[in-house]
């Protein structure tokens, strides 16, 4: 017995002897430098959101590195790679929650020493990560999630960026919409998911419609919980209600089954479908959704992004990669990898040279560049958020094809609350100083 | 008090991975600390497994640690970490105490099922409450040591993982003695008979409240750690996925050992973040595998590795 004692210690001992010298080892491989530009791209590569978000973009990533790595986009983006160096994207899954998010972006600023870092869908993901890329001083863009409180909570940031638009700009903007097409509307219903997507979703679209919709009045509002997929009993609860528009900030499965449940017991004929997230799943509705239905892409991404040069190529190329056209998600990973780019060559140092995360924000910070959803002005955020417009359109399907008519676009000051106001209390003041066009 | 071999070798180890702390990179550190906080609340499970009930809902208790050191710090001014993690076990044990009345009633896949449905009431209070940022959550920082507050960055994280380490050590020493006592043998002894230990005079359901209550403590430390750890707390932690993966880690250890769920924790973590590393769309898949593995080649966890040996010595 005394034997087994100290042989188990010796166990004990050499297994973390061993475990020490592997993580060792492994730190010393991945801490090789080469004159390439490391990525980090965290994105959703397993789970719900995977379909309609991540893996579109880490598409337009991968699309995006590869013809970047041959000094194939139009001016002024045509310089091989970013500034020169070859680009080498490390592509990680962002399912998991926010504790796995935190270790797996230390892992790759630390372990896999990336020079920048572009992700995360997730709002959650988002507030875990900006004050550990502050900590670590390491650029960071924020490319799609929607949370008002990443500023708000990091007002001092430093290093974290993000080029996609705040939430409360969706609803604000499919207000506006509303009012713009449809200023007498009177009866408001509402569909979200449970959680503070849909929460948020709501609130701000409620609060927006009652300054800029004063007639109408909130009807029904329903709160089923996330990949709940069957919504017959919200759908009956809404339709007898009679609303004339249904607003819902679902996205992906939930969103497709909202949509094919709802129009099949006729709700969507008596009353208007308003889905902000709806451009996501553009291509799969086909004749499942009601003409007419208005859809928005959470700022001028996707089918909603305008004709310029850039664009053109960067439908072009994604299309002649995966045979579909981008959607919103892509669009956005595209815009955050082109900020990072601009932000690069913007930072003022020689040839090929990988500029520090200090010279990047400097680089990024109050800019404005041009990206494939027109011009970009990081004008909000003490410079780290983007502001843009929004544009609102129907759904259209004809002859076996879908399009968008009817579109609305809306200006950046139009839709986006001043530096250092709350989107809340800039809605509750009655929007002071937007400026629409 | 006399320390036996084991509680010195698991003093000496804690002793190497504070030192370790030192010399390692930052994601490392992180990584452990995750881990190790990890451990704790599988040490939870294990408890409860050794005598015979399998939690699917330590989650529960795991988010009221997170939750209590995350909300202290920011709406009652409890910022010293270990007030604010005592706080935590503090909750716990009296949730437990309540929920454990009517828990101990059940067994099996009964007390499976009812573990997790308290934990998934939590996840749905939580994600209700806005003012708590329902899902996404909300931050944890300016936490102190005793009035010292430890530098942002390196400095900090290696508090944390000096705190972990500590409490792994502390609860690693009390769960081996209380196993080896007596009421840590008659555990094991209603697993394998429960009539039979009510017929030695014993109550099987008040030794498995206690064990419930305690394990409850232990689970909260460590997401009051790994609140620390993270700076982020969000209702993901009571979500029935994080519970399956305590179970996971148990399984994969196994209950030989106190050390097993340490071991294992960190094997898993290993595992995980490099199979996110270099197969970033398949790497579930990899830890599927893992535990397959483990079940089919060591049913009874890891640890049957040591242990295996050690019975062949004896023959």
């Amino acid at each position: 017995m005394k034997n087994n004692k100290s042989k188990f210690s010796k166990y004990l001992v050499s297994g973390v002897a061993a475990l020490a010298l592997a993580a060792g080892a492994a730190s010393s491989v991945s801490a090789a430098e080469n004159s390439k530009f490391r990525v980090g791209i965290v994105t959703f590569l397993s789970g719900p959101a995977a379909g309609p978000f991540g893996v579109p973009s880490a598409n337009a990533a991968k699309v995006l590195v590869e013809e970047l790595n041959k000094g194939n986009l139009p001016a002024p983006y045509d310089k091989i790679g970013i500034n020169g160096a070859e680009i080498e994207a490390v592509i990680i899954d962002e399912a998991g929650g926010a504790t796995k998010q935190v270790e797996e972006y230390r892992n790759l600023v630390q372990r896999q020493k990336v020079d920048a870092v572009i992700g995360y869908v997730s709002s959650g993901d988002c507030l875990a990560v900006a004050p550990v890329a502050e900590e670590l001083k390491t650029f960071t863009i924020a490319y799609d999630c929607g949370t008002s409180r990443l500023f708000v909570e990091n007002s001092d940031a430093q290093y974290m960026f993000r080029t996609g638009l705040d939430a409360s700009v969706d609803n604000i903007g499919a207000v506006r919409y509303l009012a713009a097409t449809r200023p007498d509307v009177a009866r408001l219903s509402g569909i979200q998911q449970n959680y503070s997507w849909g929460q948020d979703s709501w609130a701000d679209f409620t609060a927006a419609a009652s300054a800029l919709l004063p007639e109408a009045e909130v009807v029904e509002e329903q709160f089923p919980k996330i990949y709940q997929g069957q919504y017959g009993a919200e759908i009956s609860a809404l339709s007898v209600k009679r609303p004339e528009i249904v607003h819902s900030s679902f996205w992906g499965g939930d969103m497709e089954a909202l949509v094919l449940q709802a129009n099949a017991r006729g709700l969507l004929e008596d009353a208007t479908g308003l889905l902000t997230c709806g451009e996501a799943s553009l291509a799969t509705y086909k004749d499942q959704a009601p003409n007419g239905m208005i859809i928005g892409a959470r700022g001028p991404f996707g089918a909603f992004a305008p004709e310029n040069e850039l664009n053109t190529w960067f439908k072009g190329a994604y299309n002649a990669a995966y045979d579909l056209d981008p959607v919103y998600p892509a669009t956005k990973m595209a815009q955050a990898i082109l900020g990072l780019k601009f932000a690069a060559e913007n930072a003022g140092v020689a040839d090929k040279e990988i500029p520090t995360a200090d010279q990047l924000a400097a680089g990024l910070k109050g800019a404005s560049f041009p990206s494939v959803s027109g011009t970009v002005e990081m004008a909000r955020g003490k410079g780290h958020q983007a502001m843009q417009g929004i544009a609102y359109g129907e759904y259209h399907y004809e002859d076996g094809k879908a399009s968008i008519v009817n579109t609305v676009a809306f200006s950046g000051e139009c839709v986006t609350p001043p530096e250092g106001v709350s989107a809340a209390d800039w809605i509750a003041q009655g929007f002071p100083g937007a400026q629409c066009n | 008090m006399r320390l036996d071999k084991t509680e010195i070798s698991l003093g000496l180890v804690a002793l190497a991975c504070v030192l370790f702390g030192f010399v390692s990179p930052g994601w490392l550190i992180f990584l452990l600390t995750i881990a190790l906080a990890k451990a704790l609340v599988v040490q939870g499970v294990v408890m409860q497994m050794r005598s015979g009930l399998v939690s699917f809902g330590q989650g529960l208790f795991y988010c009221i640690g997170g939750y209590t050191v995350g909300m202290g710090g920011q709406f009652f001014g409890i910022h010293d970490a270990i007030a604010a993690l005592s706080l935590g076990m503090l909750v716990a044990i009296v949730v437990a105490m309540l929920l454990g009345l009517l828990l101990t009633r059940y067994r099996e896949i009964f007390f499976a099922m009812l573990s997790l449905a308290f934990s998934m009431i939590l996840f749905g209070i939580l994600v209700k409450s806005q003012e708590l940022g329902s899902t996404d959550g909300f931050n944890v920082h300016d936490w102190t040591l005793f009035g010292w507050a430890p530098e942002a960055g390196a400095g900090s994280q290696h508090t944390v993982f000096t705190i972990t380490v500590v409490s792994g050590l502390i609860v690693a020493v009390l769960i081996h003695r209380y196993t080896k006592a007596g009421v840590g043998v008659i555990c094991e002894a209603v697993r394998e008979n429960e009539v039979r230990v009510e017929y030695l005079g014993l109550s099987p359901r008040w030794l498995l409240y206690g064990n419930y209550v305690a394990a409850a403590a232990v689970s909260a430390l460590g997401g009051g750690l790994t609140a620390l750890a993270t700076g982020h707390v969000d209702p993901e932690m009571a979500y029935w996925t994080t519970s399956g993966e305590f179970v996971f880690i148990a399984l994969l250890g196994g209950l030989g050992h106190v050390a097993a769920p340490f071991i294992a924790a960190i094997v898993f973590s290993f595992v995980r973040t490099y199979a996110i590393e270099f197969v970033p769309h398949t790497w579930q898949m990899i830890l599927g595998f893992t535990l397959l593995a483990v079940i089919i080649f060591l049913p009874k966890g890891l640890w049957s590795l040591v242990s295996r040996e050690k019975t062949g010595e004896r023959a």
